[in-house]
This record gives structure tokens, C-alpha cells and sequence, in this order.
């Protein structure tokens, strides 16, 4: 077998096998029922949700923050890194910034923006919105620095309209890097989102978490934690294979 | 006539891996370094020229065949008094030139006074007395080649390998290079294998050459200079340097469509 | 040398126009949103600047600064350690890194009630937090750097004939040094955001604590004043961070 089979099929028996010991030891009581419940237990607490409204309402109202979240920091980042690209001094200015902002724990001015704009999704999105934004911004500069200058020239000697220019040779360049910055503003904007749910929110799956939490609800709590973690690294995994395809292709020395 | 260090039919084979068949980079071949001789050797691309610096130099075992050096056995390790200077720079980042050349002297536990002396001799006949402060990064490639080169020269190898260490540079640069490389060889009375792919500095520099075949590399002839040891990149105009690149190009010609059709289509 | 002091003038000009600029957004947002939502930037220095007199501030300050050097302690040595052995164990390595970036990309958020079950409310709660925020860019960093070892270093050490701890401490450490302090610096600021935010709803002290306790309260001007100090803090630590770091890549 293939040394790539080879680490493929050990990586999903690491991952099975992790599942099927916690399994075991929730079973057994090694661990206390009170901590943690055996998957598939919470998997079939998972399914009976799903038979009720309330998880229906809670995916709507998470996955629409999270689309809005998204949606604007992808629109914003790449109109704000093309700008800055296009402004040399002003990104001088603007790069410390960028590499110190992941720095600053954004985190903090939540309750702020509660106060601002009241308990409902708005903090949410701009909190959101306030981590992805920097990743897309980040990864339009990236994308577009890495457009070689051949391939401009090449542009020029063709001849070819500004616009021409744009659409048919600098976006196709700088595309898996602006995918870079899509897959990063997705992952930001629902930690972003689910995080801020959790700790101060009226509803969603990051509150309905902290609720069953706060209601001893073990079954439903960790029902809608195995869900988002699902989701999560489905949704990661998808862009990131994506991604890495788009990367390969392009692959230059 | 001193034999300085001999490979009697050695082999290399790579064993079989997952998902690829055991590769034959080496041999079987034999030779025999002369004590102060400058020995080079080329090529097709992929007949295995690394993999015998990494044998000679006890970097890898054979598979079959014996190596010696100096008259004792050598086998997967590096013995004493062997010198490699490689392709890539080796230079290490966080250290000046100066204390990338010291590198070698300092672990040993030399005395600090042997130690300058040698690193100012070494740094002063490459050329780098106005970079001693500097680190790689600032350097040119062909710089930084002439302190791997210098951190060798420090050891006193009566053995030195060098593989394709001028390949990332232009012409010009090697031309020179070459210069240089036969004023350390006078200097420090060396033995030198050299490894290149270029068929003139092959010509221009040694005393031999050996020409090796596509892979699996064995040696097809192996030709004689006759270059005085006082020589210089000048020889270009003797015309016998013309006749020996012409013999070279000859012998390796068929190997190295070989080695492309090797490649498959 | 006039050179130098132009590059150091202009970035100071750039400084001064982004502060400046965040100032008047600042203003600006608290004219339209007025007194009950934010407090204004000089009335936020204010009160920043009386709190930071009391002892009180300090008493939660020294909790938050309690809890992230033990976070950070403990995330730089399993992240190191991992790090190292998965990087130099090449097929370790390729298995886990997918699973390590897959966890780095999940809200940690999710794991939260676990960690609460597990310590209990408390400093061990935070650490845990800080912990699983900062760990794994470390190890992701720190194995990086180890796969990133150029080849020929190992080989240069082989012809010089170092014994291997030589190689080791005089060839490996500092050929993956640069790269480990990035990694380091990467964790140092999310172990402080997750114990910041563990203090926010899972601890009575600490200034994570405070911010949230201001808005409870209707607090504002205090929330606003510990965010302020808190950001501070962050972007300080972090400059200095990266100096550091730019020296260590000066090579």
C-alpha cells in the first residue's frame, strides 16, 4: 500500500478508535456519567432532536448569523485588500496592524456590543465580522502580491483592457489565496458567531448549549456539541480539500 | 604511488519501499584515489554520482563491495580526515562566517590560539576577510559556497569531496570558482573528487576524470589529463583541453539519451 | 543612518494616524450612540487611570496574570514536546496534522461545558481553557519547524562527525529556533484569550470577570476601562513579541 493509504487509514483508526475508547470508558463508568455521556448516546440524543422544532430554529438562526458574519467580511475583506494593495503607502501604514491583530483579544469588546446594539444577533455578526474580515483582507493582499509580475506583463503585451486584465489574468492568479481568505473568514465568522452565542445570547446553538449546560441537561448539551463539532470540521475539511487541490494545481517552484 | 582510498566493487541498492521497486542507483564499480590527485567525475543526470560521494564518504553503506580510506574499512560512518562540500548551502543561518568556519575546530576542543590561527588562514585565502561579521543571508550564493567551503578547509581533510558545489552559480562565477579550488588543492595538497555536470570544468581541472554510465552508475573509461599541477582556467587554450572535452562528450553522449529515454516519455 | 531615521519617522507618523483615526471612530460612535452604550475615549482614560489605583483592579489583575502563566507554561511545554516528537516521528506527524488543524479551526467554544465538568469553576477551569487555545498552534509550529530542517544541516553534522547530542543542541535547536519562538508568540496571544474569555462567564475573578460584570451591572465606563487596559496590554506584549521574533528571523 501507498505510504499516503497508509497514513490515510491510520488517521481514521486513530479517530475511530478515540471514539470507540471514550465509548467504552463513559459505558463502563471509568468516566462519571456526570462529566460525560458515551457518543452514541449522543448521537441518539442528536436524532431525537432533531424531531423537535427547537433545533430547527436554533441551526436557522446560527447558520443565518453566521451567513450575514460571512457574507460581509468576504465583501468588505477583499474590496479593503484590493484598496490597500492598490495604495503602497497606506499599506506600509496599515501592516503592522495586520500582523499584530490577531493578537488582540477581540473577544473582549462583545459585552461592549451588546451594550451597543442590544441582546440580540448584531453583536454577533459584527463580532463575527471583526475576526474574518482581517483573515480576508490578509489573505486578498497575499493573493494578490503573489500574482507574478510576468503574468502582468504578459497582460500588457497583450494588450489586454484594465478590466480585461483584472478578470481574465489577476483574479484567476490570485484565486486559491482569495480561497484562502474564504475558507478562513467561514471558519472565524462561525467561531466568531457560536462563541458569542455561548456566553451572552438569546438564542442559537451556541446558547442553547450554555442552557442545557446551566440545566444539568447533559443529553442535550452534548447532543448540540457533537453537532456543531460535526459540522465544523465538515465544513473546514470540505474548503480545506478544496483548497489544497486549487494550491497543488497552481504549485509553482 | 599512494593510494588514498579505493571502492572495490561496491553497489548501492535502494530497497524496495511502499509502493515503489528497489531502485539500483550504484554500481557495481571500482577505484582507486591517488594520493593528491584531482579526480572528477560526471555524468548523466540520475547515474548515481551523489550516491557514491555519500559512499565514499561513509555517509550510506553499500550494499555490496568494500570502501577504504587511508587503508581502514569504511562503512555508514565518516571517518576522520574526510572533507564534503555540498550542492545546497549548507551554511548555517544563525552564525556569522566566522563562526560558521570556526564551527568545526570549536567542538573538537581545540586551543583557542590553533583555532584563530586556522579560522584567519582559511577565511583570508577565500576571500571572505570583509565579511567575517556578516551572516549567510547577507551573502551571495557564491559567497556563502566559499564558507562551506572555508568551514571545510579548517579540518585539514586530506580528503575532499566536493559535490556540484558551483551548479547554482552563472559561468562566470564557476570559472572562477575553479580558479580558486586549484590554488586550495596546491595549497593544502589535498586529494579532491569533484562531481559536475559541466564537461569543461571537468576537463579544465583534474588530473583524471571518470565518466560514468546511466543508471545503474558504473564507470565506462576513465581519462587521463596530463595537465601540470600549476594550472589555471586559462588552459581553455591549450588545445588539448578541446580534445578531452571532445572525448568526454563522446563517451557520455549515448549515455545520456539513455538516461532520458530512462526517464520515460 | 538619516535613512533609518526616516523609516523610524514615517512608521511613527503611521502610528500616530491609526491611533488618531481609532480615537475619532471612537468619538464619533459614542456621540451617535450616546452615554448608556459607551463611554467617550477621554472619560474611558480617566477611569482607566483611577482603576488602575486600586487594589482591587490588581487583586483581579494578579488572577488573570495568575492563570495565563500557568496556561502558557503549560502550553509551551506540551506544545514543544508534541511539537518535537511528531515532527522528528515523520509518520506520527503526517497522521496527526490534519487532526490538529481540523482542531484548530473548531470553536473551542464547544468544548467549553466539558472543561467545566471536568475542573470545576475555578483557576483550573481557565488554565484548561488558556491551555487548549494555545497548545495546539505550538505543537502545529514547533513540528513545522522540525519537517523544515533542511537535510543538508543533518548531513553537514554527519561529515563533521558531531556526536548527536552535539547535533542536536549546536545544529538543531537553533535551525528550528525562529520558527518555535513564532509559534510561541502565535500561542502567548490566544492562551491569553482563552483565559480571558473562560474568566467571562465561568469565574468571579479576574478582568475578564470585570468586563463582563460591568455590563451586568451597567457598569459601562469600567468595562470600557479593563477592555482598554486589556488591549493594551495585548498589543504592548505583542510588539515586543515580535521584535523578538524579527531577530530571530534575521537570518
Amino acid at each position: 500500500m501507498t505510504r499516503n493509504a497508509a497514513i490515510s487509514l491510520t488517521r481514521i483508526a486513530v479517530i475511530v478508535g478515540g471514539i470507540a475508547l471514550l465509548e467504552v470508558l463513559c459505558r463502563r463508568h471509568i468516566i462519571n456519567p456526570l462529566t460525560l455521556i458515551p457518543p452514541s448516546e449522543m448521537a441518539t440524543s442528536l436524532w431525537h432532536l432533531f424531531g423537535s422544532q427547537k433545533i430547527w430554529d436554533d441551526i436557522a438562526q446560527t447558520f443565518s448569523t453566521v451567513a450575514f458574519s460571512f457574507v460581509l467580511s468576504v465583501a468588505a475583506g477583499f474590496a479593503l485588500g484590493a484598496l490597500i494593495h492598490a495604495l503602497p503607502r497606506v499599506r506600509r501604514a496599515v501592516d503592522p496592524l495586520l500582523a499584530s491583530y490577531y493578537s488582540i483579544p477581540f473577544f473582549v469588546f462583545y459585552p461592549l456590543l451588546i451594550a451597543l446594539f442590544g441582546l440580540n444577533t448584531v453583536p454577533l455578526i459584527v463580532i463575527g465580522f471583526i475576526f474574518a474580515t482581517a483573515a480576508m483582507v490578509i489573505s486578498t493582499l497575499n493573493g494578490l502580491d503573489r500574482v507574478p509580475r510576468v503574468m502582468t506583463k504578459t497582460s500588457r503585451i497583450l494588450r489586454l483592457s484594465p478590466t480585461r486584465a483584472i478578470w481574465s489574468v489577476t483574479l484567476p492568479a490570485a484565486a486559491p489565496y482569495l480561497f484562502t481568505g474564504l475558507k478562513l473568514a467561514l471558519a472565524y465568522s462561525f467561531i466568531g458567531v457560536i462563541a458569542g452565542e455561548f456566553i451572552l445570547s438569546g438564542g442559537g446553538l451556541g446558547y442553547s448549549i450554555a442552557y442545557a449546560y446551566n440545566d444539568f441537561d447533559n443529553q442535550t448539551m452534548y447532543a448540540l456539541m457533537m453537532f456543531v463539532l460535526v459540522i465544523a470540521v465538515a465544513m473546514n475539511g470540505a474548503l480545506h480539500v478544496w483548497e489544497q487541490r486549487m494550491l497543488k494545481k497552481r504549485a509553482r517552484a | 604511488m599512494n593510494v588514498v582510498a579505493r571502492l572495490t566493487d561496491v553497489s548501492r541498492v535502494y530497497p524496495p519501499r511502499a509502493g515503489h521497486a528497489a531502485v539500483h542507483a550504484l554500481g557495481p564499480l571500482s577505484l582507486e584515489l591517488r594520493d593528491g590527485e584531482f579526480f572528477s567525475v560526471v555524468g548523466p543526470s540520475g547515474c548515481g554520482k551523489s550516491t557514491l560521494l555519500d559512499v565514499l564518504a561513509g555517509l550510506s553503506a553499500p550494499s555490496e563491495g568494500t570502501i577504504e580510506f587511508e587503508g581502514k574499512p569504511v562503512a555508514g560512518v565518516v571517518p576522520d580526515g574526510v572533507g564534503v562540500v555540498f550542492q545546497e548551502d549548507a551554511s548555517f543561518p544563525w552564525l556569522t562566517v566566522e563562526d560558521n568556519v570556526a564551527f568545526g575546530l570549536r567542538r573538537l576542543g581545540m586551543d583557542g590560539a590553533e583555532i584563530k590561527r586556522r579560522v584567519d588562514f582559511a577565511v583570508g585565502f577565500m576571500g571572505l576577510n570583509d565579511f567575517r561579521r556578516a551572516y549567510p543571508s547577507q551573502l551571495s550564493g557564491g559567497m556563502r559556497q566559499r564558507v562551506c567551503i572555508a568551514r571545510t578547509l579548517v579540518l585539514q581533510p586530506r580528503l575532499i569531496l566536493l559535490d556540484e558545489p558551483f551548479g547554482a552559480l552563472d559561468q562566470q562565477t564557476r570559472l572562477l570558482m575553479g580558479d580558486e579550488l586549484l590554488r586550495l588543492w596546491r595549497e593544502t595538497g589535498a586529494t579532491i573528487l569533484l562531481i559536475t555536470h559541466a564537461l569543461d570544468e571537468a576537463a579544465m581541472l583534474s588530473d583524471r576524470v571518470g565518466v560514468m554510465s546511466a543508471r545503474p552508475g558504473r564507470f565506462i573509461d576513465i581519462i587521463t589529463t596530463g595537465w601540470a599541477r600549476e594550472r589555471d582556467s586559462a588552459i581553455v587554450a591549450d588545445p588539448a583541453f578541446g580534445a578531452v572535452t571532445a572525448r568526454l562528450w563522446s563517451l557520455l553522449r549515448s549515455e545520456s539519451l539513455k538516461a532520458i529515454g530512462a526517464k520515460g516519455a | 543612518m538619516t535613512q533609518a531615521w526616516s523609516g523610524l519617522n514615517s512608521r511613527a507618523l503611521d502610528a500616530l494616524v491609526l491611533v488618531t483615526l481609532t480615537v475619532a471612530i471612537w468619538q464619533g460612535l459614542y456621540e451617535y450612540a450616546g452615554e448608556a452604550a459607551i463611554t467617550s475615549p477621554l472619560a474611558t482614560l480617566g477611569y482607566a487611570s483611577s482603576l488602575v489605583k486600586t487594589s482591587s483592579f490588581w487583586t483581579h489583575a494578579e488572577a488573570t496574570l495568575a492563570a495565563f502563566a500557568y496556561a502558557l507554561a503549560i502550553s509551551i511545554v506540551l506544545g514543544v514536546v508534541f511539537g518535537l516528537i511528531l515532527g522528528f516521528r515523520r509518520f506520527a506527524g503526517d497522521v496527526a496534522e490534519p487532526i490538529l488543524v481540523a482542531l484548530y479551526t473548531i470553536p473551542k467554544v464547544t468544548l467549553y461545558p466539558l472543561i467545566l465538568l471536568i475542573f470545576g469553576l475555578g483557576v483550573s477551569a481557565k488554565v484548561a481553557f488558556g491551555v487548549i487555545h494555545g497548545v495546539i498552534p505550538i505543537i502545529l509550529f514547533t513540528l513545522n519547524a522540525v519537517k523544515n530542517i533542511n537535510p543538508v544541516l543533518i548531513r553537514t553534522s554527519r561529515v563533521m562527525r558531531l556526536s548527536p547530542w552535539q547535533t542536536v543542541s549546536t545544529v538543531l535547536t537553533p535551525a528550528v529556533m525562529p520558527e518555535l519562538i513564532t509559534g510561541m508568540r502565535v500561542g502567548f496571544s490566544l492562551t491569553m484569550l482563552g483565559v480571558l474569555i473562560g474568566e467571562m462567564f465561568a469565574s468571579q475573578r479576574g478582568l475578564g470577570f470585570l468586563i463582563i460584570n460591568g455590563i451586568n451591572m451597567h457598569n459601562v465606563p469600567m468595562t470600557m476601562a479593563v477592555i482598554l487596559i486589556v488591549v493594551l496590554f495585548a498589543i504592548a506584549a505583542n510588539g515586543l513579541l515580535l521584535a523578538f521574533d524579527k531577530r530571530m528571523h534575521r537570518t
